[in-house]
C-alpha cells in the first residue's frame, strides 16, 4: 500500500522514533555490555518489554493520531475509503514503532544469545507495539478531546501493567482455599501483557518454580500447545481492538 | 595383659598376612589360550591372597561367587558381560580388591535387586578403576564395613526407568570411603542408608533419575568436594545428624521437585564453601536444627533457601547471594534462625564508616516469596509490575515480613568464598 | 446538477447543527457560504465530503449518492482551513504522496498554482519547517492538482498574504470560467464579492436564503456584498 509507505518513512523521520530507537538501544547494549549471564539479560529487557514498550507505543501511537488528525482529513478528501486510511495509519505505526523495537532490541538480542527465550521476547514486544498502538487508535477514536485521549491510554497502560496484576492477586489471596488455577488462566488470557510475560518466563525460571502445585499452569501454558495459544492470543489481542476502533472510526464525525 | 594378647594376635594376623603374601601366586585368565579362558573357573583354583589378572576379551560370565580373599585385576579393560541374565560378582568374603574390568548388562529385574558387584556381611572390600556399564545396581554394600570405592566409572541405562538401580548403593555399613567415582543414568547416583562415619568425596554424580545423593539415616559422615549435576531431583539429605558438607558443588538440579540440596530432619550439621548455581530451590529445608551455612555461593537459582517454619537455630553467615530470583523464602511469620555477615546482591544500602558491612539492615524475603510459599500458584504472577512494586513498597514500609527475619550486617563486597587451599 | 442537496440534518448530541438544509449547486456556479461562526457552515461543508455522516436526507454528487460511497471525490479539490500535514515529508514528497493514492487516470495534472506560488524551490524542505502561508499555498496548489469539477475551499485567503491571494483568488475566477463548480466559505466579504455568482446564507443551522449575487443586491439596493449582508441581518433582527 502506498500509504503506508508515506506515513512509515514520514514516522521513520521523527525525532521520536529515533530517540525511542535510541533509548531501547541503550538498555540492551548496556545489559547486554554490563551482566555477564544470558537469564540476566533477558529478564532485565523482560521488564522493557513489558513496560516501556506498551507505554511508549500507547502514548506515542495516541499523540501521532491527535496530530494527524487535520492531514487525515486531507486523505478523507481524497477519493480514498477511511479503512484504507486507517488500516495505513496502524500498519505504518506498527512498523515504525515496532520496527525500532526489532532493531534496538530483538536482533542484538538474538545475535548475541540466540536462544529460544530471546525469541519469544521478541515477539512478544512486538506483540505488545502493535496491541498498545491499536489501543491508542482505540481510545484516540473514542474520545475527540486530545488530552482525553491521552489520558486514556495511560489509564489503560497502567491498568494493564499494574492494576488488572493487582486484582488478580487479591483474587488469588482471597480464594487460595479454592483450586482457581484454570480461572487464573483464564484471567492472564485477558491482559496481553501478562500473556507476553508468561509466554517469555514459561520458558525460563517459571515453569519450574511453579511447582506441582501449578501443575495446570505448566502443562498447559509450558507446553508448545501453550506457546500457540500464546501467540494465538497475543494476535487476537491486536485485531479486536483494532477492528473495534476501525468500525467506529468508520462512522465518526470527524 | 590383655593389650600384650591383643598385640601378640596381631602380630601373628600380620605374620599370616605376610606369609600368604610370599606363597601367593597369579593366576591369568585369557581368551587367547594362554592360561585359563574362564573366571569362574579361575576362582576355583585360588587360595586365600593370590592374584587373577584378566586380559584383554569378553568374558560373557554372571553369578560370579567370591568366597576366598582374592584380588582380581583387568588388564586393558576385559569386559564381564553378564548378558542381561543376573547378578555379576557377589563377594562374601572380606579383603577382596576388583580393579580394571568393564562390568556390564546385569540385566534388571522387578524382583530382586541384580548388581555389577554385590557385597554382604564383609569389610576390607576395593573396588577401583572398574568401569559399569548398563548395570541395574553398579556397586551394591550391604553390611560391608571398611569399603574403598574409587575411581569408578558408572553409567546406567536410563530407558530402563522402571527397573533401573542406585549407581554406589551403601546400606548399612561403616567407615566407608567413596571416591573419585564418576556416575550417571541411574536411579540414585550413591544411595547411602543406615551408614556411618563414612566419607563421600570428589565423586561427579550427574543425570541421575532421581537423586545425584540420596542420603538417609546416617549419622557422622562426610561428603567433600563432590560435584552433582543436572540429577532429576538434585541431592537429598534426610534423618541424619552430624553431617559435614563440605566444597561441593549443586548445579543445574532444574525442574518442578528438583532442588540442589534438600535438607529433611537434619540436625547438628555443616554445610560450608558450597557452591550453589541454577538449582530450582538450592537448599530446601524442613525440619533441621543447628545448621551451619557459611562461605556458600548460592548464584542463580530461583530459590537460594526455602526455610520451612519447623527449622530452629540455623545459622546463615557469610555466604554469597547473587542472581537469585528469591534469596531466602519462608512460609512461617516469624523467623527462629540466624542471618548475618552474608552477600546480598540485591542489598541496596550503603556503608558510610567504610567498614565494608552496609549500614542499614536487609531482609532478604519479599512479600511476594512470603506470598507465593502459601500459594504457590500465584507463582504465575511472578516479575510482574504489580510484584515488583509491592516489594519495592515493602522495602519502604515493612508490614508483613518476619521482623527478625533480617541481616543487621550485610556485606558491601562479595565475601571470596573458594576453599582454602583449593587454588580456585 | 453537480451537487443536490436534500432535506439535510445533522445534530452532535442535543445540538441541532443543520435543520432539514435543502439546495442544488450546479456547474459554473461560484457559491458564497455565508453564516456567523456555528451556523452550520463547517458541517455542511464536511458532510459534503463525507467526514461528516448525516442523521437523515441524501446527498447526490455527480448523480450519486455518497452515502457509504468515496469515488465520487474524485470529482471534489478541498482546501482545508488548517492545512497540517505529516512533518517529515518534503513538500515534493507530499506532491508525489497525493498523485500517488489519488487515481488521476486520463485527468491532466493542473500544476499552474505550484509554479504561480513558486513551490518546486521548497520541494526540500520538510513540512515541520514551513511557515501556516506556506503551507496554506500547499493545501491551495493540491486543491486545484487534479482539475476536479467541484473546488470546496474553506478560508482560502486566510493567511496568505497579498499577493498570494490575488494569485489565488485569479485562479478561482478562471477555474469557474471552465464550467466548474465552486464552494467557497469565508468572512472577508471583499473576496466573496469579487468571486461569488451565488450566495448561501446560513443561521443556526437553517438555509435562510441561496440567491444570486444579482438577486441580493437588487433586493437590498446595496452595490457591495458586505453591506448587501448587513443590511439583511439588520431586518431579520428587527
Amino acid at each position: 500500500m502506498k500509504l503506508v509507505k508515506y506515513i512509515f518513512f514520514d514516522l521513520v523521520r521523527s525525532r521520536f522514533v529515533f530517540f525511542y530507537f535510541l533509548l531501547l538501544l541503550l538498555f540492551t547494549g548496556t545489559f547486554i555490555l554490563l551482566q555477564d549471564d544470558v537469564s540476566k539479560v533477558q529478564l532485565s529487557l523482560l521488564n522493557i518489554i513489558i513496560l516501556v514498550v506498551p507505554l511508549v507505543s500507547v502514548i506515542f501511537a495516541t499523540i501521532h493520531w491527535y496530530n494527524s488528525a487535520e492531514f487525515i482529513e486531507v486523505l478523507l478528501a481524497q477519493p480514498v475509503s477511511r479503512k484504507r486510511i486507517f488500516i495505513s495509519e496502524f500498519v505504518a505505526l506498527s512498523l515504525a514503532v515496532g520496527g525500532a523495537f526489532i532493531l534496538a532490541t530483538g536482533i542484538p538480542l538474538l545475535i548475541f544469545y540466540p536462544d529460544a527465550v530471546s525469541l519469544l521476547l521478541m515477539v512478544g514486544g512486538f506483540f505488545l507495539t502493535i496491541i498498545f498502538i491499536a489501543l491508542a487508535f482505540w481510545s484516540a477514536v473514542f474520545t475527540r478531546d486530545k488530552a482525553k485521549g491521552i489520558g486514556l491510554s495511560l489509564v489503560l497502560w497502567l491498568y494493564f501493567s499494574l492494576i488488572y496484576d493487582g486484582l488478580v492477586l487479591m483474587l488469588m489471596f482471597n480464594f487460595s482455599d479454592y483450586p482457581i488455577d484454570k480461572i487464573v488462566v483464564v484471567l492472564l488470557s485477558l491482559n496481553p501483557v501478562d500473556v507476553s510475560r508468561v509466554m517469555v518466563l514459561m520458558k525460563m525460571e517459571m515453569s519450574a518454580m511453579l511447582g506441582y502445585s501449578g501443575a495446570v499452569f505448566t502443562d498447559f501454558l509450558g507446553s508448545s500447545v501453550g506457546l500457540i495459544y500464546s501467540i494465538v492470543l497475543l494476535i487476537i489481542w491486536s485485531i479486536v481492538p483494532f477492528f473495534w476502533a476501525l468500525r467506529k472510526f468508520s462512522k465518526k464525525d470527524l | 595383659m590383655v593389650k600384650i594378647r591383643k598385640t601378640v594376635l596381631a602380630v601373628a594376623f600380620l605374620l599370616t598376612l605376610f606369609s600368604f603374601h610370599i606363597e601367593a601366586k597369579q593366576i591369568l585368565v585369557s581368551k587367547n589360550g594362554n592360561g585359563i579362558s574362564s573366571l569362574k573357573t579361575a576362582l576355583t583354583k585360588v587360595s586365600a591372597g593370590d592374584t587373577i589378572i584378566i586380559s584383554e576379551g569378553i568374558y560373557p560370565e554372571h553369578g560370579i561367587l567370591i568366597h576366598i580373599p582374592v584380588t582380581i585385576i583387568g588388564k586393558n579393560f576385559p569386559v564381564i558381560d553378564g548378558e542381561a541374565k543376573g547378578q555379576i560378582f557377589y563377594i562374601d568374603t572380606s579383603l577382596v580388591t576388583i580393579t580394571g574390568l568393564i562390568i556390564q548388562n546385569t540385566g534388571f529385574s522387578s524382583m530382586d535387586d541384580v548388581a555389577g558387584i554385590r557385597t554382604q556381611h564383609v569389610s576390607h572390600i576395593t573396588i577401583s578403576g572398574n568401569k559399569f556399564l548398563n548395570c541395574c545396581y553398579a556397586i551394591f554394600l550391604a553390611a560391608s564395613n571398611h569399603c574403598i570405592i574409587q575411581n569408578n566409572f558408572i553409567k546406567g541405562n536410563p530407558a530402563n526407568q522402571q527397573l533401573a538401580g542406585n549407581g554406589i548403593h551403601c546400606w548399612q555399613s561403616i567407615n566407608c570411603d567413596i571416591n573419585h567415582n564418576e556416575i550417571t543414568g541411574q536411579r540414585d547416583g550413591i544411595y547411602f542408608e543406615f551408614v556411618q562415619g563414612s566419607t563421600i568425596s570428589d565423586n561427579h554424580s550427574y543425570e541421575n533419575m532421581r537423586y545425584g545423593l540420596h542420603f538417609m539415616f546416617n549419622d557422622n559422615n562426610r561428603f567433600v568436594k563432590n560435584y552433582f549435576e543436572n540429577n532429576g531431583s538434585g541431592v537429598a539429605v534426610m534423618f541424619s545428624k552430624n553431617i559435614t558438607m563440605l566444597n561441593n558443588t549443586y548445579r543445574d538440579n532444574w525442574g518442578a521437585s528438583a532442588y540442589g540440596l534438600l535438607l529433611k530432619e537434619i540436625n547438628d550439621s555443616y554445610v560450608l564453601y558450597n557452591h550453589f548455581e541454577k538449582n530450582t530451590a538450592a537448599v530446601y529445608m524442613e525440619g533441621c536444627n543447628r545448621i551451619v551455612f557459611s562461605r556458600n555461593d548460592f548464584i542463580q537459582n530461583g530459590w537460594a533457601i526455602r526455610v520451612q517454619a519447623s527449622c530452629m537455630n540455623n545459622t546463615i553467615a557469610f555466604n554469597n547471594f547473587s542472581g537469585n530470583t528469591f534469596d531466602i523464602a519462608t512460609n512461617g511469620s516469624l523467623s527462629l534462625n540466624i542471618y548475618s555477615g552474608n552477600y546480598w546482591e540485591q542489598y541496596e544500602g550503603y556503608d558510610l564508616n567504610k567498614n565494608g558491612i552496609g549500614d542499614i539492615p536487609f531482609r532478604p524475603v519479599s512479600v511476594f516469596s512470603m506470598f507465593s510459599e502459601n500459594m504457590p500458584e500465584s507463582m504465575v504472577m511472578m516479575r510482574s509490575f504489580c510484584v515488583t512494586l509491592l516489594d519495592k513498597i515493602e522495602k519502604v514500609i515493612p508490614g508483613v515480613i518476619p521482623e527478625d527475619l533480617i541481616d543487621n550486617s550485610p556485606m558491601m563486597k562479595k565475601i571470596n568464598n573458594a576453599y582454602p587451599g583449593s587454588g580456585t | 446538477m453537480l451537487i443536490r442537496v436534500q432535506e439535510l440534518s445533522k445534530s452532535f448530541r442535543k445540538l441541532e447543527v443543520l435543520k432539514n438544509v435543502s439546495v442544488s449547486f450546479e456547474a459554473n456556479q461560484c457559491v458564497a457560504i455565508i453564516g456567523p461562526n456555528g451556523s452550520g457552515k463547517t458541517t455542511f461543508i464536511k458532510s459534503v465530503l463525507g467526514m461528516v455522516i448525516p442523521d437523515s436526507g441524501e446527498i447526490i454528487v455527480s448523480d450519486k449518492n455518497i452515502k457509504n460511497n468515496f469515488h465520487y471525490r474524485e470529482a471534489i479539490g478541498y482546501m482545508p482551513q488548517i492545512g497540517r500535514y505529516p512533518e517529515n515529508t518534503t513538500m515534493g514528497q507530499l506532491f508525489s504522496m497525493i498523485k500517488d493514492i489519488r487515481k488521476h487516470n486520463g485527468v491532466s495534472l493542473d500544476e499552474e498554482l505550484i509554479e504561480s506560488f513558486h513551490l518546486p524551490a521548497l520541494y526540500n524542505k520538510r513540512m515541520r519547517t514551513l511557515s501556516g502561508g506556506t503551507r496554506q499555498k500547499v493545501s491551495a496548489a493540491l486543491s486545484f492538482l487534479f482539475n476536479p469539477e467541484i473546488l470546496i475551499l474553506d478560508e482560502p485567503t486566510a493567511g496568505l498574504d497579498p499577493l498570494s491571494a490575488e494569485i489565488l483568488k485569479d485562479k478561482i475566477q478562471q477555474e469557474r470560467k471552465k464550467n466548474k463548480l465552486i464552494l467557497i466559505t469565508s468572512h472577508i466579504m471583499n473576496d466573496l464579492d469579487e468571486l461569488s455568482s451565488h450566495v448561501m446564507y446560513m443561521l443556526e443551522g437553517n438555509l435562510m436564503f441561496f440567491k444570486t449575487m444579482e438577486e441580493l443586491k437588487a433586493e437590498t439596493g446595496e452595490e457591495r456584498l458586505g453591506k448587501a449582508m448587513a443590511k439583511l441581518m439588520k431586518q431579520q433582527t428587527n
